[in-house]
């Protein structure tokens, strides 16, 4: 019955493909954000923008895959109401990284500078250029970024409490590797 | 005295002549435009200078006299970001301190049949000279004449973006130059 303990291998891949480019992507715009004007600059600012469509395309597959599929229930060893916590913590960060990429993708629109996926598909612009705009999504994209940030961190000290401290099967049910409860 | 046929048809030819050789000339420049138009990794991206003065003369029926002259302020650029506007202002880019202006001047017009000609001329940007032509349209509406072209340069020929910007993988060579220029024609000669 290990198909029912663990996420399926879809899943599991997208979870991790998700990770690790959030872990490019957020690090590539702090540092990108300070530099000054450059083709380094503007080749980071491009692949920037290429990760966070990608991330946005695989929030846009994970979430086919939940209305698809049941998750593995969490053990039963943990408490209802933190059971609630980690579901709400769930869909908050899926909004996020929905919202999160499209705040780039509206400022970017908003600036004057269209997304060209990969630099071959030029995707439209969401609203007209205004400088104004531009501004007050950039704060939204970074002040967006670092409730991200904060709740990426609940959600990996969560996962290693459960692991290592709990040594329950909440974190072994996402792993790619092992096997189930 | 009967009119020789001759001089009726004269006659009726220079009717028709000065109905139709207007020169345009006084160039409407608060509605005219200057632009241009570039990729950066793929990014179509526009600019335009905020200043230009434009000398033209040009009347359809006498393309060989036809004369532009163009010059465009270069820290007038707007690249679309305050940033990129001073980055080009500097040494790498146009320098403008040392070369504020860019200029083209003609040197004939060509008719490529209709409505469509083209420019052939010298282009000097940033202390280089090179020739280039620019096909355009011309339009005449009552005593509006309407020039609408468009040529692409290399930017890498007049030295624009040197040093690590002469990485043409982020921002291309190809630069396209489209320039609407309105004009009037020139008031009629009282005699």
């Amino acid at each position: 019955m290990s198909s029912a303990t663990r996420y399926t291998a879809t899943a599991i891949s997208l979870h991790w493909l998700t990770a690790l480019f959030i872990f490019a992507t957020f690090p590539l715009g702090v540092y990108m954000h300070e530099l000054a004007l450059s083709p380094l600059k503007l080749q980071l600012i491009n692949y920037h923008k290429w990760l966070g469509v990608t991330i946005l395309l695989l929030t846009v597959a994970r979430l086919a895959w939940r209305a698809t599929h049941t998750p593995p229930p969490l053990p039963e060893t943990i408490p209802p109401w933190q059971q609630r916590v980690a579901h709400g913590l769930h869909l908050l960060l899926y909004a996020l990284l929905l919202v999160i990429p499209l705040s780039g993708w509206l400022m970017s629109s908003a600036k004057g500078f269209p997304v060209v996926y990969l630099g071959l598909v030029q995707l439209p612009d969401l609203v007209a250029k205004d400088k104004a705009l531009g501004e007050l999504l950039t704060t939204v994209h970074q002040t967006l970024n670092f409730g991200l940030l904060a709740l990426v961190g609940m959600h990996i000290a969560a996962a290693l409490k459960h692991h290592f401290i709990e040594h329950d099967a909440t974190l072994r049910r996402m792993l790619p590797f092992g096997k189930g409860i | 005295m009967e009119k020789s046929p001759l001089l009726m048809l004269l006659l009726f030819a220079t009717t028709i002549g000065s109905a139709q050789a207007a020169e345009f000339n006084q160039v409407q420049i608060n509605k005219s435009t200057l632009t241009f138009a570039y990729r950066q990794m793929g990014v179509p991206l526009e600019g335009k200078f905020g200043k230009f003065t434009a000398q033209l003369a040009f009347d359809p029926a006498r393309i060989n006299a036809a004369q532009a002259r163009l010059e465009a302020d270069l820290a007038s650029i707007d690249t679309g970001s305050s940033e990129g506007d001073d980055e080009v202002a500097g040494k790498l880019w146009f320098n403008t301190k040392a070369y504020p202006a860019a200029q083209f001047v003609s040197s004939g017009v060509k008719a490529l049949g209709g409505n469509r000609y083209e420019a052939l001329g010298k282009l000097t940007i940033k202390g280089r000279s090179l020739d280039v032509s620019a096909p355009f349209t011309f339009r005449q509406e009552g005593a509006v004449g309407i020039f609408d072209g468009a040529f692409t340069l290399k930017r890498l020929d007049y030295a624009i973006g040197e040093g690590l910007w002469a990485d043409v993988g982020t921002v291309a060579n190809e630069v396209q130059i489209v320039f609407h220029i309105v004009t009037n024609a020139a008031p009629p000669i009282k005699k």
